[in-house]
């Protein structure tokens, strides 16, 4: 059998790359049915692809697997290097899914420059997959940047009202952050020798002051993009003004390309450092757990609502990986990909109604129940698991980070599970909120219930969320041997002479 | 076979002796690009007013054709051909350097047709100063002497003073010219007093024998260090860099944008040569000097001409500022004062050449007789208008501002790891700072096209030719980042080759 395994992850990169080049070619909104089509089945070719990978994948190693390598710019030892291990293969499944998902959402609602849409989602598809799995640093920061300007446009385009405002403090805000990071690979690139493999960074000795230097330039790119209190401004008017499909890809999986980034570069890269500021991210985490949650709970707007639950939720994700244990980190990306179904499926529930009655204000709704019935059940199996109950998918995450945080410091396990109080106090009051109690108006009355697309892609997420949280084990068996690695390389010393 | 008259002659003045003695050969490009341009001047006179177009065409041709000749050479590639005595040097950075002037020239000229022609600014003359101004840069390219670096200068300026100033009714262009050729008559005259000084200091003109002297004078020397400040002063004028900048929105803006373009593409890979034959190939060893020197008009550079920027509501003027940061940019390459550093502004110089061609490009094709679209508000809804223009326009703008996947952000990879590599890090902090700033304007424009609504009927209207070379110009800015790594390693290659 011909070895296409080599080939696996640029097939997976370009795939929907092209396939958006190809979706915007299409032209004006006279072709959109044509654009719709060819985007739903470029997205369903690379779920397929990346399933396959998923079959392919070795769980018993923490080596990269299939590894893609060739020289690009010589001059500056750039490579065109890919590969994935256990902890960056989840994210590319989570990636093709959710974008199978957006395709699905956008069909009927976006009406005007289709073509455009649909590529935007599907080039970010390819970015997205690309940034997990560049092993090169300036090929990841490449993919990285790339990612903001689909993203942009997306907000931009197809936003709300103050989406102008949205779109580029977005934009300045994470640029900012992640030019950071690229004097960082450049710093690291002179100091390992002429080499801007990710992995070689890895082995790089660094003297504790430039290990701080570093740890801080990641963190300024890594909590931006998670975000962690207090660099979380921009999402909360992103999330807002984003159309819903971008809001989707955004706290699905734009958010974990952040935790991600503190796996894959501070941890290893910079471990000295990240033992010695340990106090200082999980402070953050905890600030960011309890104090956006409460923030959460004073809500007006769902989207926005929802937005400061993904920060608080992220907090549990960075919580996780700087406990240094494989309970926790494990704990942490679990918690990303649950976090990626769930924030998704609230979003899309946001969506639906928004769709219909063009408001994101609570107060606008109640007694949805009455006329959407089977929306309601679907918005409620999501709410539970965006507040944490057992048996979904949001529990398993938040338990194993709970069980790791108690290991460490009882009070942190304490400070983290309020978490489970304050998720299901904002979550749940909003949805009494919007779907209980008397009909509130006109426009409630008149709202017609899920169509056969929107139960669809309900349903997918809905099944996503529940598989993960009655048997997350095969998620998990992918990724132990890299955790373990990973925890591994966290307790090395990487400064010279000790 | 008794040999023909001609081959005798030709083996009594010994063809391969004679004639290479002064390295004809080697100038080859230049003596055809000469000749060309005066035949084209002549050929005019006996054309009538419809003929103008056949001049046009000539001259695009005879870009092409030079491009070939610089190209093709039938010993060796990378041989340095020195002609007439050291005067000047065909080497492959030239070489390089010369292709990029040619290609862009070729670009501003099919990208002015149809605005010169709409302005009745479509004339034989325009062509012709353009070639010259071809011939000088080309000169200055390849000058082994103070003296070829002064004529290849001045060749290029006069030419630049006409075109500015071609449009005589026009009161903001001639303003623009009278600006640009009193400053820059100034800056040639403060260049020549360097040069002088240097003569005085090496006795020679040579720039390799400059090089060679300059180690012999105590580093001390005060007129050493005036006569360098007078050349880098020059130099930094000719090129836009903060404090010298002044001239530069003005004459962008007051030009029309058929000699914008002109003036402020090709030029500026002239102005790298400038740099690498005089600073590298006559004082690299003054490093030390004007390291520090170009250090500060970087840095003011890149933070003056971002922050101003933003400011602008015309293109053509937020254009202007954001050469002046895209110059600070390049001389961080250059301060660097290593071979990396050299073939990175090289790069960075080339790429930058061919962005800012684009957008000038898009920008005299939303223009049209009697409307100027150099407002930002002319770009208000592209998007809606023409979808592939204002993609276009956003590839161009968000590799401008270095932003990935573009080859924008590869050049300034390139010169930021330059500066850090020599241990400037705060000065690479500085930049990308400022890099950040700068994508606001960039950004703005990206704005404009996609998330408003369109508020003039401005729109991109164009000839075939000047559509596939502008579709060429995007696409290439694009693609060229599969083959990056080759243009990189011809650079790289391209400065280690030169004398000094």
């Amino acid at each position: 059998m011909y070895n296409y395994d080599a080939y696996m992850l640029s097939i997976l990169i370009w795939l929907p790359i092209i396939g958006g080049m190809v979706v915007l070619a299409t032209g004006d909104d006279s072709k959109a049915p044509i654009a719709r089509t060819i985007a739903l089945g470029v997205s369903i070719a690379v779920f397929i692809f990346s399933l396959a990978l998923w079959g392919d994948f070795k769980n018993g190693t923490s080596a990269m697997q299939f590894v893609e390598r060739h020289d690009w710019i010589r001059a500056f030892n750039i490579e065109y290097y890919l590969g994935v291990d256990g902890i960056s293969m989840p994210f590319l499944v989570l990636t093709a899914f959710i974008t199978i998902i957006v395709v699905i959402a956008g069909w009927k609602v976006i009406t005007e420059r289709v073509a455009q849409y649909m590529a935007a989602f599907l080039i970010i598809e390819g970015l997205m997959i690309g940034v997990f799995s560049a092993l090169d640093s300036i090929l990841f920061y490449i993919f990285w940047e790339a990612t903001l300007i689909p993203m942009f446009l997306i907000v931009g385009i197809w936003g709300g009202d103050n989406r102008v405002y949205a779109a580029i403090k977005f934009f300045l805000y994470t640029l900012l952050g992640s030019l950071l990071m690229l004097v960082a690979f450049i710093y690291l690139y002179n100091k390992a020798g002429g080499s801007f493999s990710i992995l070689d960074f890895h082995q790089t000795p660094l003297a504790m002051d430039a290990q701080i230097l570093i740890f801080f330039a990641f963190f300024a790119a890594f909590a931006v993009k998670v975000p962690m209190f207090p660099v979380h401004t921009w999402l909360p008017d992103a999330h807002v003004q984003a159309p819903t499909g971008g809001s989707v890809v955004l706290a699905a999986i734009m958010l974990k390309m952040g935790a991600y980034g503190f796996l894959r570069f501070n941890m290893p890269i910079t471990p000295d450092a990240s033992r010695e500021l340990d106090w200082f991210m999980i402070l953050l985490s905890l600030i960011a757990i309890v104090y956006i949650a409460l923030v959460a709970l004073v809500q007006r707007d769902m989207k926005k609502l929802i937005a400061y639950s993904s920060i608080s939720h992220m907090g549990f994700v960075t919580l996780g990986c700087f406990l240094f244990s494989a309970q926790g980190i494990e704990g942490g990306i679990i918690q990303m990909i649950s976090h990626g179904f769930i924030s998704g499926a609230m979003f899309l529930c946001v969506g639906v109604l928004y769709d219909r009655i063009h408001s994101r204000e609570i107060a606008d709704y109640g007694g949805v129940a009455n006329t959407m019935p089977v929306f309601a059940a679907f918005f409620m199996l999501f709410a539970m698991a965006n507040a944490g109950l057992p048996g979904t998918s949001g529990f398993v995450g938040e338990f194993l980070v709970i069980l790791a945080a108690f290991a460490v410091n009882p009070w942190f396990a304490v400070l983290a599970a309020t978490t489970l109080i304050f998720g299901a106090a904002y979550t749940l009051w909003m949805y009494k909120r919007v779907i209980f109690g008397d009909v509130a108006n006109d426009k409630v009355a008149k709202l017609k219930d899920l169509e056969s697309r929107e139960v669809l892609f309900l349903s997918a997420l809905a099944a996503a969320v529940i598989i993960m949280g009655v048997w997350p084990n095969p998620v998990l068996e992918v990724m132990h041997a890299s955790v373990d690695n990973l925890v591994f390389q966290v307790q090395q010393t990487k400064i010279l002479g000790n | 076979m008794n040999p023909t008259a001609g081959e005798q002659i030709a083996s009594q003045i010994g063809y391969g002796v004679g004639l290479d003695a002064l390295g004809i050969t080697a100038l080859l490009p230049e003596i055809f690009l000469a000749v060309a341009a005066c035949i084209i001047l002549i050929f005019d006179l006996y054309n009538d007013d419809e003929g103008h177009g056949m001049s046009y065409s000539l001259a695009g041709i005879t870009l092409l054709g030079t491009m070939l000749l610089v190209i093709w050479r039938p010993y060796g590639a990378d041989a340095i051909d020195v002609a007439m005595n050291g005067m000047f040097i065909n080497d492959l950075m030239s070489r390089v350097l010369k292709v990029g002037i040619l290609l862009v020239s070729f670009g501003c000229f099919v990208y002015s047709r149809k605005y010169a022609y709409d302005r009745n600014l479509f004339k034989n003359e325009f062509y012709v100063l353009g070639l010259f101004a071809v011939l000088g840069m080309m000169v200055m390219a390849s000058a082994g002497t103070f003296l070829m670096v002064y004529l290849g200068l001045e060749l290029l300026s006069l030419c630049l003073y006409a075109m500015i100033a071609f449009d005589r009714d026009s009161v903001k262009s001639s303003e623009a010219a009278m600006k640009y050729f009193v400053l820059g008559a100034l800056a040639s005259g403060i260049l020549l007093y360097g040069m002088s000084i240097f003569y005085g200091l090496t006795g020679s003109l040579d720039l390799t024998n400059v090089h060679r002297s300059i180690g012999d004078i105590p580093v001390d020397n005060t007129v050493l260090a005036f006569g360098l400040v007078f050349i880098i002063v020059a130099t930094c004028f000719k090129l836009g860099a903060v404090p010298f900048h002044m001239w530069i929105p003005d004459v962008y803006h007051g030009s029309p944008t058929a000699a914008t373009v002109f003036l402020g593409t090709a030029p500026k890979i002239a102005g790298f040569a400038l740099v690498m034959r005089l600073l590298v190939g006559g004082m690299e060893d003054l490093h030390h000097m004007w390291r520090d020197m170009l250090i500060i008009i970087a840095v003011l550079s890149v933070v003056i001409g971002n922050l101003i920027a933003i400011a602008q509501t015309n293109i053509k003027r937020m254009l202007a500022y954001s050469t002046i940061s895209h110059m600070g940019f390049f001389l961080l390459g250059v301060l660097a004062g290593t071979d990396n550093g050299y073939s990175s502004a090289m790069v960075y110089v080339l790429v930058y050449t061919f962005m800012t061609l684009g957008a000038f490009g898009v920008i005299m094709m939303m223009s049209r007789a009697g409307f100027e679209a150099d407002s930002l508000e002319d770009y208000k809804g592209l998007n809606q208008k023409s979808p592939w223009y204002a993609f276009v326009m956003m590839v161009l703008m968000l590799s401008m501002a270095g932003i990935p996947p573009f080859i924008g952000f590869i050049a300034k990879l390139g010169v930021i790891q330059a500066v850090v590599e020599v241990g400037l890090v705060w000065v690479a902090v500085i930049a990308v700072v400022f890099a950040v700033v700068g994508a606001y304007y960039y950004l703005r424009v990206v704005w404009y096209m996609y998330f408003e609504s369109p508020v003039s009927d401005a729109s991109p209207e164009g000839p075939v030719d000047m559509r596939i070379v502008l579709g060429v110009n995007a696409i290439g800015i694009v693609a060229i980042m599969f083959w990056m790594g080759d243009l990189t390693d011809l650079c790289a290659r391209a400065i280690a080759a030169i004398p000094r």
